[in-house]
């Protein structure tokens, strides 16, 4: 079983992923994946629909459905192909608010980077998890305690606290 | 110069804490070496072909006198009392030990310094002007903004699984000494009509097996958008650029594929759509950033001091290197000086520990604490006091210091090449020695004028061939190792990449195959020409007569 964990530690998965909307049950929160002619199924509340994005979608496609979907899952193919960073960044810029999932082999070391960039929570294959234990997910995050880079720290990038500045007081 | 504050000394702490982390977990197994190569290579990390290889970052150049030291302390004790200084500004150890690792970058930190993003497919160090706070005509100084860079770019979160390197330089002079149009973004500070701070934009110039020289992406982009304008582009480059090609994968082929209008639509509407709520005002970050490169208060210096002029008329050496490596300072009574790693028959860029710290020295007593790195592979002190060359002159000399060559023949930039690099298809630095001792004698030199040779020892280009006036490039052909000439390149202001002269040669031929270069453009040039000027007069077809006159 793939493994699911954010900022608190492992948590249980609530979503199911199907291949179809035709696989929906009532009651299921669902996860389809991407085609060029996905329409969000009708009757389904936002909050019980998520959708599997490959990391090099173009984002004008998928726009239009982003106040649909309650959770996005992006693709990463490999932990080096980070694409997945930048459309993250993009989806919240475009307005997304739901739940944002790294889905796929990314490593320890590059959680507190995926949280910068606006994603909630990580899928990782279960064979990663027995080399890269939770421990070692919680050690990452506490590595580096603030980067430089203001809009990817929630408000305590170097350069704002340097300057007080959009802090509260 | 710039100094840590408590945020830049804790993140480089922690940073060196998390490598000693990631180094347990790979030697655990937590890590596979798939996983730990690109985290070891972020903290400037190579596997080479005999050992491992620490790339230590000099930022833009530029370090003090005690860093120096550092460094020379370094190689004696995990290295073998040597460093390598690179065309990017930085310093290679070539023997360091992986489990020493933590303890070298550890005592790095002490000092201000670090390996970060020295290597990896992420954003670089940042490059810049070694005349920096010199030079009469710049502007401002580079330095500001290329430190601003540094801290912008270092661990960045969304730009540090990029599809491949990226080498962002600086300039703010009208004499382009940073190679800004061979740099994936070039960045020269300029002012609007109405005075205004910002930058002329240049996107996707660069060298490697495809060269090519940077398209202008915007002519004046105002201070206050640079963060912001750089991470829409470099976002578009991380989601559009090529994944599927190592080879193809840098901005450059992007920029060239979809044509530079296009990709300037896509930055600018990405630009447009940013969201800059957080984002902290420019120019308050670089009016702090400023004052660290606030000009050094100069002690009282004579111009035309009256010793030196006796030294100078006295000792002819001494006068050939003032005139060859003195670099005019825009402070009356001081002069910058090159310190050349280019003795005849050496390894470019290669100094000894007992070297580096002579430099410290040299620094301390004479140039207000400070060194430059150069792209050249040479060192420069910025802050001289004309009355302290004759002094400054005798302590280098007494340590092979003191080469006359700056620009010359000699000074020959080359990359590590067969001898270190695990890429590499043919040596650099063996043929680098063997024109150097060609052409060892300084009159001769002198009689060549300003010439640059070039030697990368595969098309990866370290050696920044593209850009030589002679460029040279070593392959493998079927085992045998050829060298390709190419002549013409240029990095500055006209920048234009060297043109094959045909088929390659033996490495046995190639100090005779420059010197019919050589013959050829002495033969040639008009009163005052410069090989450039000559060559890009007259065109290449003498040149390849000479050189393939026998063969056909």
């Amino acid at each position: 079983m793939p493994v699911l964990r954010d900022a608190s530690g492992v948590i249980a998965d609530s979503w199911i992923r199907v291949d179809h909307a035709g696989e929906i049950a009532d009651g299921m929160k669902v996860i389809l994946p991407w085609s060029e002619d996905f329409a969000p199924p009708a009757g389904l509340p936002s909050f019980m629909l998520g959708l599997h994005l490959p990391n090099d979608i173009e984002t004008a496609k998928v726009a239009p459905h982003l106040a649909r979907l309650g959770l996005i899952s992006v693709d990463f193919p490999s932990f080096a192909d980070g694409r997945g960073f930048s459309l993250g960044r993009r989806l919240r810029n475009l307005g997304f608010r739901g739940r944002l999932r790294a889905c796929g082999p990314v490593i320890a070391d590059q959680f507190a980077y995926l949280l910068a960039c606006g994603y909630d929570e990580v899928e990782t294959p279960e064979s990663l998890d027995r080399r890269q234990p939770q421990p070692q997910w919680e050690r990452a995050l506490r590595a580096i305690s603030r980067g430089y880079q203001p809009g990817y720290a929630g408000g305590r990038s170097v350069m704002q606290l340097r300057h007080q500045y959009g802090m509260e007081p | 110069m710039y100094h840590y504050d408590d945020f830049d000394a804790q993140l480089v702490r922690e940073r060196v804490a998390q490598f000693r982390d990631q180094v347990a977990r790979r030697l655990d197994g937590s890590l596979t070496e798939e996983e730990f190569k690109p985290l070891r290579l972020m903290n400037g990390l190579y596997l080479q072909l005999h050992a491992y290889m620490l790339r230590v970052a000099i930022p833009y150049g530029t370090l003090n006198s005690r860093q120096m030291r550092q460094l020379a302390m370094i190689s004696e004790r995990w290295d073998r009392g040597y460093g390598h200084f690179t065309t990017r500004q930085n310093i290679q150890f070539n023997w360091p030990r992986l489990a020493d690792v933590p303890d070298m970058l550890d005592a790095l930190a002490e000092v201000e310094m670090h390996a970060i993003q020295s290597s990896g497919n992420c954003i670089r160090n940042v490059t810049s002007d070694p005349f920096a706070g010199v030079a009469a005509d710049e502007i401002e100084d580079p330095r500001i903004t290329a430190e601003l860079l540094r801290q912008w770019s270092t661990l960045h979160p969304e730009f540090t699984f990029l599809g491949r390197k990226f080498k962002i330089a600086v300039s703010a002079a009208r004499q382009d000494r940073a190679a800004i149009r061979v740099h994936d973004i070039g960045l020269e500070v300029r002012r609007d009509a109405a005075g205004n701070p910002g930058y002329r934009v240049l996107v996707g110039g660069g060298q490697g097996r495809t060269p090519m020289i940077a398209k202008e992406l915007r002519a004046f982009l105002p201070r206050a958008d640079l963060l912001a304008y750089l991470e829409a582009v470099l976002r578009v480059y991380n989601l559009m650029g090529r994944r599927d090609n190592k080879f193809k994968a840098r901005i450059k082929i992007l920029v060239h594929e979809l044509g530079i209008e296009r990709f300037g639509e896509m930055v600018e509407s990405e630009f447009e759509a940013l969201d800059r709520s957080e984002e902290v005002p420019v120019a308050a970050e670089f009016a702090r950033i400023a004052r660290h490169f606030a000009p050094p208060d100069y002690p009282p210096a004579e111009d035309e001091p009256e010793a030196l002029d006796r030294a100078l008329a006295a000792h002819s050496d001494f006068a050939d290197w003032v005139a060859r490596n003195g670099f005019a300072h825009r402070e009356p009574g001081y002069l910058a000086v090159t310190v050349s790693l280019k003795p005849i028959g050496g390894a470019p860029g290669d100094v000894t520990a007992e070297q580096m710290r002579v430099l410290a020295e040299a620094a301390e007593r004479f140039s207000l604490g400070e060194l430059r790195v150069t792209h050249e592979q040479n060192i420069v002190l910025p802050h001289v006091r004309k009355s302290d060359l004759f002094a400054l002159w005798h302590l280098l000399r007494g340590h092979g210091l003191d080469t006359a060559n700056r620009g010359l023949i000699t000074d020959i930039i080359a990359c590590p090449g067969l001898d270190y690099c695990a890429l590499a298809t043919a040596r650099s630095i063996p043929v680098a020695q063997a024109i150097s001792e060609r052409f060892a004698d300084p009159a001769r030199q002198r009689e060549i004028g300003s010439l640059s040779i070039k030697i990368s020892g595969c098309i990866n280009a370290c050696g920044h061939h593209h850009v030589g006036a002679i460029g040279i490039l070593g392959l493998d052909r079927a085992g045998v190792e050829s060298y390709q000439i190419t002549l013409g390149g240029d990095p500055a202001n006209e920048a234009s990449l060297g043109e094959r002269t045909g088929p390659g040669f033996p490495f046995e031929q190639v100090p005779e195959v420059v010197e019919q270069i050589v013959d050829t453009y002495l033969a040639l040039r008009m009163p005052g020409e410069g090989f450039l000027q000559t060559y890009r007069r007259v065109g290449m077809t003498p040149f390849r007569e000479a050189l393939y006159a026998g063969a056909a």
